[in-house]
């Protein structure tokens, strides 16, 4: 298994398990407050919590947190944006065919983040975690900002790097249609815990 | 030139001067009175316990005095520095913080003053040592209380940015950098104005107290100087300490950013 989490449980968390393959998505549903933002904090290790991740063969605790991070990359909901301009966020410049399926205009690399608009804000901070190529996405309503256009053409990039990395993703969507055609697993949350639903 | 002896009459006239302002400020409503009458009555009875105290300690002259009123000395100052932030880091770690900061430069720095520099015999010498140890440590631990205030206040603010780097691996060094930075800088204005406005804008106030008492001008002015260096080393090696250690303190050994160990907001 790419990506295995083993009874993983938090302040905020109910109880939650589950296993990935490579190239696999979970999506994940559940009311507003259950705790699905918290899972995937807990899955990068960015608040306590019990339990064990996997990915392949080492366990979350016995790695250096930075390198879990660049491994195992959050994209939350609400972006944070440090720097002046939005080239100082990025590890290395994303190739020019994302931006462009993303539609983002070219000169929006050297532009001030503060000219941002929510929807840049939200496809820049996908690009800036897939720049860092990791193994596991852990994506919280990335297409949230998105018009119907965007969010389709965020969904099929999403979904092509996950299969061209070999990668998996935990997607959390109030709208599991957009995925519904490459949904591999379903993780419905509720307070008592998470139930998978089985391979599709 | 004696030394003129102040009499309670001239005390009292000075204190009309803050009677009056608390009076102006009854009548416009402004609420001050009370904090002004407290703090001002304090402020004498304080001053006064310590002028009692100090001339036990001056006859006494003995080292483990000396220790004892430094030591009490640190303790209020550490829990000033607490005082004055609006989010401290909660339970031992926040007053071991401020504690640790001061120790490691005030005293520090007044002890090699004392050993290195005016060379006093001895080197505990109480009418030097206390009020310099007071000097240092009064303007170390407004450097500090700003610092880690500025710290906390921060990082509780910038929450999402702090964690949008840690998000994508970047190390807590990295990450705290900029607030780091800015937060020892906050530390560091008063002293840096000090240094800007001393002898122009501002008579340092150790230095017009020698002048009053009769020393030489030159005299007062290389003690000043003298002070000042002092100062500014202990307030910057004091909030370099201190931002260091609070920032290290908001993370936890597996880099998450832990806003839970302060306390909230009042």
């Amino acid at each position: 298994m790419l990506f295995e989490v083993k009874g993983l449980q938090g302040p905020n968390v109910p109880p939650v398990s589950f296993a990935l393959a490579e190239a696999e998505v979970l999506t994940v549903r559940g009311e507003s407050g259950v705790g699905k933002s918290q899972m995937l904090r807990a899955l990068a290790d960015l608040s306590p919590h019990e339990g064990e991740v996997w990915l392949i063969d080492a366990e979350q605790q016995a790695m250096p947190a930075t390198e879990w991070r660049q491994q195992v990359v959050l994209v939350p909901a609400e972006s944070g944006w440090w720097a002046d301009t939005v080239a100082a966020h990025f590890a290395a410049r994303p190739p020019a065919s994302w931006w462009e399926r993303l539609r983002l205009p070219a000169a929006l690399w050297d532009a001030p983040v503060e000219r941002l608009s929510s929807g840049e804000r939200q496809r820049l901070a996908v690009l800036r975690a897939l720049v860092l190529e990791p193994r596991v996405l852990l994506l919280d309503e990335p297409t949230a900002n998105l018009d119907q256009g965007n969010a389709r053409a965020m969904a099929d990039l999403l979904l092509d790097y996950v299969d061209e990395h070999a990668a998996a993703a935990v997607w959390v969507s109030h709208n599991p249609d957009e995925i519904a055609a490459r949904g591999h697993k379903r993780l419905e949350m509720t307070a008592e815990g998470g139930w998978l639903h089985g391979s599709v | 030139m004696g030394l003129y002896s102040l009499t309670p009459l001239d005390l009292g006239l000075a204190a009309l001067l803050v009677l009056a302002l608390g009076v102006v400020q009854l009548i416009l409503g402004l609420g001050l009175f009370r904090t002004l009458a407290f703090n001002s009555v304090r402020m004498v009875l304080q001053l006064l316990l310590v002028g009692l105290i100090l001339k036990a300690v001056f006859d006494a002259a003995s080292l483990p005095w000396v220790m004892l009123i430094a030591f009490v000395m640190l303790g209020l100052a550490g829990y000033e520095v607490i005082a004055r932030q609006k989010r401290p880091i909660r339970g031992w770690h926040g007053y071991g913080i401020g504690m640790a900061a001061m120790s490691a430069t005030a005293l520090i720095v007044t002890m090699l003053a004392l050993t290195m520099v005016i060379e006093t015999d001895p080197w505990y010498e109480p009418q030097y040592a206390i009020p310099l140890l007071g000097m240092i440590l009064g303007n170390t631990m407004t450097g500090i209380g700003l610092a880690l205030n500025n710290l906390t206040q921060t990082a509780w603010q910038s929450r999402t940015q702090l964690e949008a780097r840690l998000i994508l691996g970047h190390s807590v060094k990295d990450t705290t950098a900029d607030l780091r930075s800015d937060s020892m800088r906050a530390g560091l204005i008063p002293t840096l104005n000090m240094l800007a406005a001393a002898g122009v804008i501002s008579l340092p106030g150790m230095m017009t107290g020698q002048i009053l008492a009769g020393t030489a001008p030159i005299e007062a002015v290389k003690y000043q100087i003298l002070i000042i260096f002092l100062i500014t080393a202990a307030t910057g090696f004091g909030s370099l300490v201190a931002v260091q250690m609070g920032a290290r303190r908001l993370f936890d050994e597996r880099d998450r950013l832990r806003l839970d160990r302060l306390r909230s907001g009042r």
